[in-house]
């Protein structure tokens, strides 16, 4: 593993900066696909050894907790005898080294145990919960990416103008206010007074269980069942929490945006498309913002992570039943085996979507190469 | 010695002694700070709010955890400016109160997190090779993590309360903070004034405290400024869900999460806690743009 190796997990902005400034070797056509396959390896690499170390983490929590697990199973009353034997049972006597690769088998095969407070296996709960989270998360970045890039690219094309103040005031906010009461305030504003959307849940009950389940996505389901009543239901339930969502993305993205478009703006090939002529809307949507594509890319997938785990508070809020309410509803019932279950599956789809990022990044930017 | 001659003293171009030189640099950093409006309004918020925890007994006008059912949920009037909760405690004395709660969670881990990551990282980038590595891995994992699931994973496990809320915050804030010193410390590692120090018999202990983590301190205070806004609105996630301070204590968070049952018809209650929460982490953020601009001109280029 070279030095550079530790450089590749979870970057949190990717500067689109040079990456490699020496002189380039004329690209061949094996040594490329080598170097290829090389920072794939390497993207490959990191991923598999932050994957364990999530699971060391997790596990460790699992142990240091002071609730005895042993005893949550056998009760209070049992005898010294009846608990060693439940004890030996769950594996608890064994070395810890073994008990951890036991721990990562069952992860591996999708066994999470059993969750004490629903009753089912912890990973049955999750295939359940999670495509509301899914949805909720994928509109919200659908929302950031649609305002928030073009407010990024005209606060940078028209630097210091009021779309620009906007766009700063917009982005400062999005970083100071606490999602869960904007949340609050969304509901009580427009659910409460105005009453344009749907309430807390994912659907009203009259819709609830009238549309086959297919994918788990209540919008994708209902134009599947081509009932449009349903959809519009589902609609005005989504709107309000996935743009709060979006809210959140849409400042991130648009300052990162703006701050790749500046970068963009002052370099010497945007003076010459201007020299020869080009209008000034063709340097920006045309040239520049091509130019920025990769790095974007990273940040939305980047995002797309954060909004994952920004729907913790906001599901609690709107009552949507995804992993966020599931982790905190049996965190607060001190329900270990969902909760780590449920950590894990967050940390796997953010850590994979920083690796995902990073590979597109090496991949697609031809400076990196 | 008159004000004018202070100024010029600091202000002087060939300053005689070394403690005028780093006074005059302090004053000029403040002369560049006080010229940002808005990091100066932060500034101020800032001390508004110490001022308000320290003197928290005397300001509030009730106290904040006496009960008086009489008076629920009474909207914001001149004998409650800030209205009354479910159980006809006084919000404007809760929020005064709470104020200590939130600076004490903020500044302690806006004191461990970074000890934690300046120690880390400066050992891997210093020390390089094999613990390089381990250390940078390590610190890769727990950045890959989402913090905030990270962070309610281990108050679950340790239990609610305000000091496991510190300690999970803690421990999920510190790897950007060992990125940021292990790029400082390999900037400098090789610089000849560590030789030199090296030369004259300094130890690697020495070369750490006395000559690495210097040049670390200023990037790790913008980056601290620019996180408090993070830390009390993760602290306020933690209380809202009911894993940080314990009630009675007035916190911010779980004051949001007592008003969310009343939201539709008692908005006030989970609005001005809201309100303060929002005011605070924005005067952080305008604090820490001044700060950047102040000591790390390269980040503030915008």
């Amino acid at each position: 593993m070279s030095a550079s190796d530790t450089t590749a997990g979870g970057r949190p902005a990717p500067s689109p900066g040079p990456v490699s400034s020496g002189p380039t070797p004329a690209p061949g056509g094996s040594g490329r696909t080598a170097r290829r396959a090389r920072a794939v390896a390497g993207v490959v690499l990191s991923l598999l050894l932050t994957l364990l170390g999530l699971l060391l983490v997790t596990f460790v929590i699992g142990r240091v907790m002071p609730i005895d697990p042993v005893l949550k199973v056998v009760g209070e009353r049992a005898t010294p005898a009846q608990y060693e034997a439940a004890r030996q049972a769950m594996g608890l006597d064994k070395p810890i080294l073994v008990q951890f690769v036991a721990y990562v088998g069952d992860v591996l095969r999708g066994d999470f145990g059993r969750s004490i407070s629903t009753g089912h296996p912890v990973a049955e709960d999750l295939r359940r919960v999670f495509p509301a989270t899914l949805e909720l998360a994928s509109i919200g970045t659908l929302i950031g990416v649609l305002i928030g890039v073009p407010l990024g690219v005209i606060a940078a094309a028209r630097r210091g103008g009021w779309i620009d103040q906007v766009a700063r005031v917009v982005a400062l906010i999005g970083y100071s206010m606490p999602i869960f009461w904007l949340g609050l305030m969304g509901l009580l504003v427009f659910y409460g007074i105005l009453g344009w959307v749907g309430g807390p849940g994912r659907q009203d009950i009259i819709y609830d269980g009238m549309v086959p389940n297919v994918t788990g996505l209540v919008l994708v389901d209902s134009l599947i069942a081509g009932d449009w009543g349903a959809f519009r239901d589902a609609f005005s339930h989504i709107i309000l929490p996935a743009s709060l969502l979006g809210y959140f993305s849409l400042a991130y993205i648009s300052r990162m945006t703006r701050s790749f478009m500046l970068e963009q703006l002052s370099a010497e090939y945007i003076t010459t498309a201007r020299v020869k002529g080009l209008s000034e809307r063709r340097v920006v949507w045309g040239h520049a913002l091509r130019n920025i594509a990769v790095p974007l890319v990273t940040v939305i997938a980047l995002s797309f992570g954060g909004l994952l785990e920004g729907s913790v508070l906001t599901e609690i809020i709107f009552s949507w039943p995804g992993i966020g309410s599931y982790i905190t509803k049996t965190l607060l019932a001190g329900d270990m085996n969902a909760v780590l279950g449920g950590t894990v599956v967050v940390g796997v789809c953010f850590i994979a979507l920083n690796a995902l990022s990073d590979l597109l990044y090496k991949l697609l930017d031809p400076r990196s190469r | 010695m008159t004000d004018l001659s202070t100024r010029d003293w600091l202000l002087s171009a060939a300053p005689t002694t070394r403690r005028q030189a780093r006074l005059g640099a302090l004053y000029q950093g403040w002369l560049t700070f006080r010229s940002n409006r808005l990091a100066m309004l932060g500034l101020i918020i800032l001390v508004l709010l110490a001022l308000m925890a320290i003197l928290a007994p005397d300001l509030a006008p009730y106290s904040p955890t006496a009960q008086n059912l009489a008076d629920r949920l009474q909207p914001p009037s001149a004998r409650h400016w800030l209205g009354t909760d479910a159980l006809g405690r006084d919000i404007l004395s809760r929020i005064i109160w709470g104020s200590r709660v939130t600076l004490f969670i903020v500044g302690t881990v806006a004191l461990i997190s970074p000890i934690i990551g300046l120690l880390i990282g400066t050992i891997a980038g210093f020390a390089g090779g094999w613990v390089d590595q381990v250390l940078m891995r390590i610190t890769d994992i727990f950045l890959a993590f989402p913090k905030l699931i990270l962070a309610l994973a281990l108050v679950a496990a340790l239990g609610p309360g305000i000091v496991n809320a510190v300690l999970a915050l803690a421990i999920t804030g510190w790897p950007p903070y060992a990125r940021l010193a292990r790029a400082e410390t390999l900037a400098v590692r090789n610089a000849d004034y560590i030789a030199a120090a090296r030369l004259q018999g300094a130890g690697s202990f020495r070369l750490l405290v006395g000559h690495v983590w210097p040049m670390c301190i200023s990037s790790m205070i913008v980056r601290v400024a620019l996180d408090m806004a993070g830390i009390i609105l993760s602290a306020a996630g933690l209380g809202f869900l009911g894993l940080g301070a314990q009630p009675p204590l007035a916190e911010w968070g779980a004051m949001i999460s007592d008003g969310r049952t009343y939201i539709l018809d008692h908005w006030w209650v989970a609005a001005m806690p809201g309100l303060a929460i929002f005011i605070v982490s924005l005067a952080f953020n305008f604090l820490g743009d001044g700060l950047r601009d102040v000591l790390d001109p390269k980040g503030g280029a915008e």
